[in-house]
């Protein structure tokens, strides 16, 4: 009898310790990851905040002297130019992000709720559309804005930002499923007509929808770089990203300086990430799952 | 379902409701618009455009299929093309490890998991110039990664020059990429781990069955789509790589330019559009051949469901 209870009490502490073990080996690999995660951006912040001199004689994993040196950022602030680039964008994001919404909420609204004549071919067209890749189409893009007039022009760019964007439209059709019908057959009963039915009644409702396609889009169009250079040449249309790229022209290889641009450049996107986190991680999801 | 069939007698049908046809219109005309503005009229004069020598200026007439001879006679581009093995070798890498720790952190207890998550996922965000600095920092001889790789034990002199050398800066640009990814598809795996019932973990851990048994009975048949997916995009992906060559690597210096950074040299520096527009279109045909084939292999070994390739494409577009 004792046996016995000894043996099970053998295979219980066996059991114990090797599911001690795994989780150990779990939260070393989690550790290890966010460590690598988190190096490359540790390393150029600390950068940041080392003098000139500093960065030239310690090792780049040397804590600097003085946390509190925001001399890199004063100057790259100025110098770089970076609050004419942080308008730039931000109106950019904002025009947008606006553009998006309306587009793709207005036509996921007439795209779910009217059968009509052509539906399943808008529907087609834009499906489509998905599957040729936009990174092939670049260059004869360019001649398209160029014949239009359209390069070194901030509306231009924020035109070609609207206009290839498919994602939230999906986004949007998928919330309209969800809504139920009867909200807007009860307030076309009451007289309210189809305008008024998506602008008050409808529009206020997608309100997460909304969210998620702003900061997707808003992040994206961000951190846009490709067409930015192609498409805003002249120096007093910079992006942040353009702006940021043109660094290593004045600051060469002062790391310091420059990593004190990155860092502003990133302010931005985390405060975005920390608040809106969840609808960053759904919009993720609802993009990708469901077309 | 239509308004007007469910609210509007059958007898008023037959009338042209012009308010509805307004709000079709008006709402439809825009995106409609650069729909074809943006996509299918620059798709036509790819097309188009492949079989011309031209420039953006002079047109200097029809070529047939010269323009993609060059492609494929030039070993140039053949190399080019080939370096998206690498990317494609990374994308593998990244998948599993987005798998590994979506698991770890959906199926075990982890303290501060959404910690975690937020870690890994926050290089997503980060703007892909400023990715570019932060990286040739952390590359450079002497730096970042050295010091970490000597503080463990290995001498400088035995390490390579991680940008400049051709054996090893490819695979430290897939870095960049895998590095950026790889907590975007975890994000995409919790997801769709946290939509399988969780009462089938449960009879399954009733059944004695271990954590491997779970993985591959419950939570690989309940991801498949999304997994199905991030491979795809991954490996479409890899083909159209660009940003890390463009950005760390010095816009593709020592043998690291892919192909779309020498269809963006061939368009915008030689000003050869037509022999840019056919390179353009093989890198199409590749994209679609890949994202096909996969389509189909998937649908043979797993009866897969539809959707995904909609999917699929929803998010190519948004990456891009």
């Amino acid at each position: 009898m004792s046996n016995v209870t000894t043996a099970v009490r053998d295979i219980n502490r066996n059991a114990k310790m090797k599911r001690a073990l795994i989780k150990g080996l779990e939260y070393f690999a989690l550790l290890l990851a966010c460590f690598i995660a988190l190096l490359p951006i540790w390393s150029s912040f600390t950068t940041s905040f080392k003098s000139a001199e500093e960065y030239a004689t310690t090792n780049a994993m040397t804590l600097p002297k003085n946390w509190l040196n925001f001399s890199n950022y004063a100057q790259v602030w100025t110098e770089g130019e970076m609050l004419r680039a942080f308008l730039t964008s931000a109106s950019v994001v904002v025009v947008v992000v606006m553009v998006s919404v309306m587009m793709g909420s207005m036509l996921a609204y007439v795209l779910n709720r009217f059968r009509f004549p052509g539906n399943g071919l808008i529907r087609n067209l834009f499906m489509i559309a998905t599957l040729i890749p936009g990174i092939a189409m670049q260059v004869t893009t360019y001649q398209i804005m160029k014949n239009l007039g359209l390069l070194n022009s901030i509306a231009g760019y924020m035109i070609l930002m609207s206009g290839t964007d498919v994602i939230s439209i999906y986004i949007f059709l998928q919330y309209f499923e969800n809504l139920d019908g009867a909200l807007d057959e009860s307030a076309v009963l009451e007289g309210c007509t189809y305008f008024g039915v998506f602008f008050r009644i409808l529009l206020p409702l997608t309100k997460p929808a909304i969210i998620t396609v702003a900061v997707l889009k808003g992040v994206g169009v961000y951190n846009e770089y490709y067409s930015a250079n192609l498409y805003l040449q002249s120096n007093s249309w910079r992006t942040i990203s353009t702006a940021l790229y043109s660094f290593s022209g004045p600051f060469k290889s002062s790391y310091n300086i420059i990593c004190a641009g990155v860092l502003l450049t990133l302010i931005p996107s985390l405060v975005v990430f920390l608040l809106f986190q969840k609808q960053v991680y759904a919009g993720l999801a609802s993009g990708s799952v469901k077309g | 379902m239509s308004i007007v069939s469910t609210v509007q007698p059958d007898l008023r049908r037959k009338r042209i409701n012009w308010q509805k046809v307004l709000v079709i219109v008006l709402f439809a005309i825009v995106p409609l618009f650069l729909l074809m503005l943006f996509t299918y009229v620059p798709f036509a004069k790819m097309v188009q455009f492949s079989f011309h020598n031209m420039s953006y200026t002079k047109d200097k007439g029809f070529v047939g299929f010269d323009n993609y001879l060059k492609i494929f006679t030039k070993s140039e581009y053949v190399g080019a093309m080939l370096l998206s093995l690498y990317y494609m070798a990374g994308a593998v890498v990244q998948l599993a490890l987005a798998l590994l720790f979506a698991s770890i952190l959906s199926l075990e207890k982890i303290r501060g998991s959404g910690v975690y998550k937020a870690i890994l996922f926050f290089p997503f965000l980060v703007n892909g110039i400023a990715i570019g600095y932060i990286f040739k920092y952390f590359y450079t001889r002497g730096f970042v990664l050295d010091s970490v790789l000597q503080a463990i034990g290995i001498p400088l002199e035995s390490l390579p020059y991680w940008l400049r050398d051709q054996s090893v800066n490819n695979w430290s640009l897939v870095f960049t990429s895998v590095w950026k990814y790889c907590g975007q598809n975890m994000v995409l795996f919790i997801g769709a781990i946290a939509s399988i019932d969780p009462t089938l973990y449960e009879a399954a851990t009733i059944d004695g069955a271990n954590r491997w048994q779970q993985f591959k009975a419950i939570i690989l048949p309940g991801i498949k789509t999304v997994f199905m997916l991030n491979l795809i995009l991954s490996i479409t992906g890899s083909l159209s790589a660009f940003e890390p060559a463009y950005v760390v690597g010095s816009m593709g210096a020592n043998g690291t330019a892919t192909f779309f950074i020498k269809i963006h040299q061939m368009a915008h520096v030689s000003q050869k559009v037509g022999q840019a527009c056919a390179m353009a279109m093989v890198l199409m045909a590749l994209i679609l051949l890949f994202t096909v084939a996969q389509r189909l292999f998937f649908r043979y070994v797993m009866k897969d469901s539809e959707n995904t390739f909609n999917a699929k494409a929803n998010k190519a577009k948004a990456l891009w």
